[in-house]
């Protein structure tokens, strides 16, 4: 009994060994002729060059397993060019038409997802929102500086992510509506302080051109620190939250951390004032320690 | 394996409320989505949220508004639902924080909408959907619900009974895009699918890239029928060049179209006698082509549509991301300029099947939000009814899912007794007849759910194999483009029998050369290709639901139009288009309109705005 059941174990385990050899086989010949169809495309790009009516990208690749992208390195391409075509047009015209293994992240192509900030002729730019035609050629597309890099313009996300949770990001009143129909009420004043505030598309362009998230890495960072401020003004949700809430920003790689260089002010693809929130909470700090001193 | 007590497909706006209902409702959750959630295209929702919240208005207004807007072709059950519920979500999203727009008194502001009765439409700014997700998101974050963000399901984990009322879902297969990981998430109470729309099936759309049909096609293949699948809405009001979506505040804030002659189309030439720009989308839409098609379109392409008027304060206090948006994505100057607006695929009124508690006839698997069809929208959706949906949908099917308490469903799924069998003259075979990878494949039907699990990881990982093994054939970017571009040359707001015809040919060829797609890009690390090759057969059960719809019906009802058949056909056509699969081949069949509410009966009578 006990022999019977063995063997057929074995014999599953022999044939999965082979099955996986064959699949690596076959996976080493895929990366074989996907390096000659590399080769094919550099020869196809060589010969679109030649075409004065194309933009030239130079594109940052990186791939940590695949052949010839363990490198990073910059390929070239010619796009044709239309009017009104967004460098994320371009990437998307290059991927389909020249190398489908082109990697960026996009979805909703109008600068509302936050999902392609891009380092674009050196500096953070949201690909669905610029034009081509706004850019010097040579066009240089790299990843944001400053996070490690997954796979050509793809980086890793989770530190931006960890950074906005720290701040506790949610509104947090005890009141709840139990059946009855009525709002908290809110000034249009106030709501207009929070207003550009609450238009963070978490696209972590103002975190990745800050010197001092660059240098400290514990440092919550332009973004969170605004998703802070966001909740800190919101008069509804009362004094003590708000004294919480400067606590928060307040700690050692907070608010004070930032040297006011406005680099995040200036590429932030929504037009919030990053800088003068981190001001505000500054003096709102200040005058509130002084207030308990 | 992953297991949870309910798996939540997608994070927008109505798979964050299911999961915050269900967990509130006791249930242990987890999310798995392709977008982390803020991505997700929920948050491009402009317009706002409908809700009766004043004196002088009433739920029962805005479920007639709600009917009346649908051709009759919702569901009274479900349409109530969405009215009477969704006072008490807009304020629900009030007390989480949500930044609304506000009146001098502090309460939240309301607008007029098309179609409406009542300004009721609930906003925040020009960009109600980006605050509902994020306020949303924020509540998940803040309950500690675990996400498994870039991770895309593949298929779902179904057994595998003959009928379909008799299948259960046990859970889903995920691929992680990081590192190429295909791995199964168990479901011990159910799976929820709130994969939102599929307007990439169209070329001119305001839905985003990710917006590819997953979970219909998903479900479809499950066995779950697609819903009035015909039934697509093109928006008014879309930037010509990329499709960008030029909200129907707008209008509602009293913005004004006009032809390339400076008439107000709608009014002088009687589109819409009465409410003139502020008619029902399907409307509107139609009322523009037609003014293109007879020669007064602009650049024979598209309309103006004008705001200046309102002046620059009330711009920038209500319609600002706008001025953004006509800047950034038409270099047009909406305080100087008219802006040019043409129609556009916007929303699925169809989708997967459900009760009005986002069941479906699968034991154990929900579907909520744009995917879903209960029907809330039936032949057209009114501008305001969709992010309602979301979190009134969202919380039922949560809250039912974690086994909370809830009424019996009215709507029935699956096919009852009223089924009436269908039938379409297709010009060429449709479905793939030829794969036999249908999950009710005759296998053992005593499986266990965990049983029923692994086998779905092992299918789907030799799938992914299988696509990565491949080494020439055809880019799935080309397929897609051939879909794209027949499904918007024949299958747009206006139908004729030939161009359908034509269309379901083009799907055929295009499923044929699917045959031998091809992943170019060998890396297990975040590979697109692979995920978008997936993404486009999903597209082509999509484009071939919607024709097939729309090629049987024969009658002119909300947005769909045909050239042969100008009128509603009550006495016929008061039925949903149901769409099959069955043996690799789509199946055609109906069942009727539930009209009768709780205290009336919405009898249809002429649609006139």
């Amino acid at each position: 009994m006990s022999t019977q059941r063995q063997q057929p174990e074995t014999e599953t385990d022999s044939t999965e060994t082979e099955a996986e050899t064959a699949q690596e086989r076959r996976l080493d010949e895929k990366r074989r002729r996907a390096e000659e169809r590399e080769r094919e495309r550099v020869a196809a790009e060589e010969r679109a060059a030649a075409d004065a009516e194309r933009y030239h990208l130079k594109v940052f690749r990186y791939d940590p397993e695949v052949e010839g992208k363990q490198e990073p390195r910059f390929d070239d391409f010619h796009v044709p060019y239309e009017p009104g075509m967004t460098v994320l047009d371009a990437l998307i015209y290059a991927r389909d038409e020249f190398d489908a293994s082109l990697t960026f992240r996009h979805s909703c192509r109008q600068a509302i997802c936050g999902s392609d900030a891009l380092f674009v002729n050196g500096r953070q730019r949201l690909g669905c929102q610029t034009q081509l035609s706004d850019l010097d050629q040579p066009v240089r597309i790299e990843p944001l500086p400053h996070s490690e890099v997954v796979k050509d313009l793809v980086v890793d996300m989770e530190h931006f992510y960890d950074q906005m949770e720290a701040v506790e990001p949610y509104f947090q009143t005890t009141d709840r509506p139990d059946g009855e129909l009525e709002e908290q009420r809110q000034s249009r004043e106030n709501r207009e302080k929070i207003k550009k505030s609450t238009r963070c598309i978490w696209c972590g362009a103002c975190m990745s051109s800050c010197n001092i998230a660059a240098g400290d890495n514990q440092y919550l960072g332009p973004a969170a620190i605004n998703k802070a401020y966001r909740f800190a003004m919101d008069e509804r949700e009362g004094e003590d939250m708000k004294q919480r809430r400067l606590e928060i920003v307040e700690q050692e790689h907070g608010v004070w951390r930032c040297q006011t260089q406005f680099s995040c002010t200036e590429v932030c693809p929504k037009d919030i004032p990053l800088t003068e929130h981190i001001q505000e909470l500054k003096r709102e700090a200040v005058k509130s320690n002084l207030k308990f001193w | 394996m992953h297991e949870h007590d309910v798996i939540v497909v997608g994070a927008g706006g109505a798979g964050l409320r299911a999961a915050i209902a269900a967990q509130e409702a006791g249930a242990d959750v987890a999310m798995v989505t392709k977008l982390h959630p803020v991505r997700s295209h929920t948050g491009a929702a402009e317009g706002g949220i409908n809700a009766a919240l004043r004196d002088g208005d009433d739920w029962e207004l805005h479920a007639y508004d709600t009917m009346k807007g649908s051709d009759y072709l919702a569901d009274a059950p479900a349409a109530e639902a969405l009215c009477q519920e969704s006072p008490k979500e807009a304020i629900q999203l009030e007390h989480w924080g949500m930044a609304f727009s506000r009146e001098d008194d502090g309460r939240v502001s309301q607008r007029p909408f098309g179609g409406l009765s009542f300004p009721r439409t609930t906003y925040a700014g020009a960009e109600t959907g980006h605050h509902l997700l994020h306020t949303l998101y924020e509540q998940v974050v803040k309950r500690g619900i675990e996400v498994f963000d870039e991770w895309y399901v593949l298929n779902l984990a179904v057994s595998d009974e003959a009928d379909p009322a008799d299948r259960t879902c046990h859970g889903v297969v995920a691929y992680e895009t990081a590192t190429g990981n295909v791995e199964a998430f168990a479901a011990r109470d159910g799976v929820i699918l709130a994969t939102g729309g599929l307007g990439q099936v169209y070329d001119h759309t305001t839905n985003a890239v990710a917006n590819t049909g997953d979970g219909v096609a998903m479900a479809y293949r499950a066995g779950v029928p697609a819903e009035d699948m015909e039934m697509i809405q093109f928006h008014p009001t879309t930037l010509p060049s990329t499709g960008v979506l030029i909200s129907e505040g707008v209008r509602g804030e009293g913005g004004i179209l006009y032809n390339d002659e400076g008439e107000r189309f709608m009014f002088e030439h009687g589109y819409a006698k009465n409410d003139g720009e502020l008619a029902s989308r399907d409307v509107v839409a139609r009322a523009e082509l037609t003014e293109v098609n007879e020669g007064r379109g602009i650049e024979d392409e598209y309309v103006h549509l004008d705001m200046r008027h309102l002046g620059e304060e009330r711009i920038l206090d209500r319609l600002e991301n706008i001025l953004h948006l006509a800047e950034d994505f038409e270099g047009v100057d909406g305080l100087e300029e008219p802006m040019p607006v043409k129609p556009g695929q916007h929303y699925a009124m169809g989708g997967i099947e459900t009760d009005e508690y986002g069941q479906t006839c699968v034991d154990g698997l929900y579907a909520v939000g744009e995917c879903a069809c209960a029907s809330v929208h039936g032949a057209n959706r009114l501008g305001g009814n969709a992010l309602p949906e979301l979190t009134v949908f969202g919380k039922r099917a949560g809250m039912h899912a974690a086994g909370g308490e809830t009424d019996e469903p009215e709507i029935p799924v699956g096919k009852t007794d009223d089924a009436e069998p269908g039938d379409v003259e297709a010009p060429v075979e449709l479905g793939e007849p030829w794969e036999s990878e249908a999950v009710a494949d005759g296998g053992a039907t005593t499986e266990t759910g965990e049983e029923v699990v692994e086998r779905a990881l092992e299918r789907e990982r030799e799938r992914v194999n299988r696509l990565l093994e491949r080494d020439e054939g055809t880019q799935h970017a080309e397929i897609r483009a051939s879909v794209q571009h027949t499904m918007t040359k024949n299958v747009n707001v206006f139908r004729e029998e030939e161009a359908l015809k034509e269309a379901l040919v083009d799907i055929h060829a295009a499923r044929q050369r699917y045959r031998d797609v091809y992943v170019a890009d060998p890396s297990s690390t975040y590979n697109t290709d692979l995920i978008q090759t997936i993404e486009t057969r999903n597209l082509l059960d999509i484009a071939e639901m919607i024709t097939v719809g729309a090629l049987a019906r024969e009658e002119f009802r909300g947005a769909h139009w045909r050239k042969q058949y100008q009128e509603r056909r009550d006495d016929e056509w008061l039925k949903h288009t149901m769409v099959s699969w069955s043996d690799g081949s789509p199946e055609l069949w109906y069942k009727p309109v539930v009209l009768e509410g709780k205290n009336q009966t919405y009898e249809p009578k002429e649609r006139s705005y």
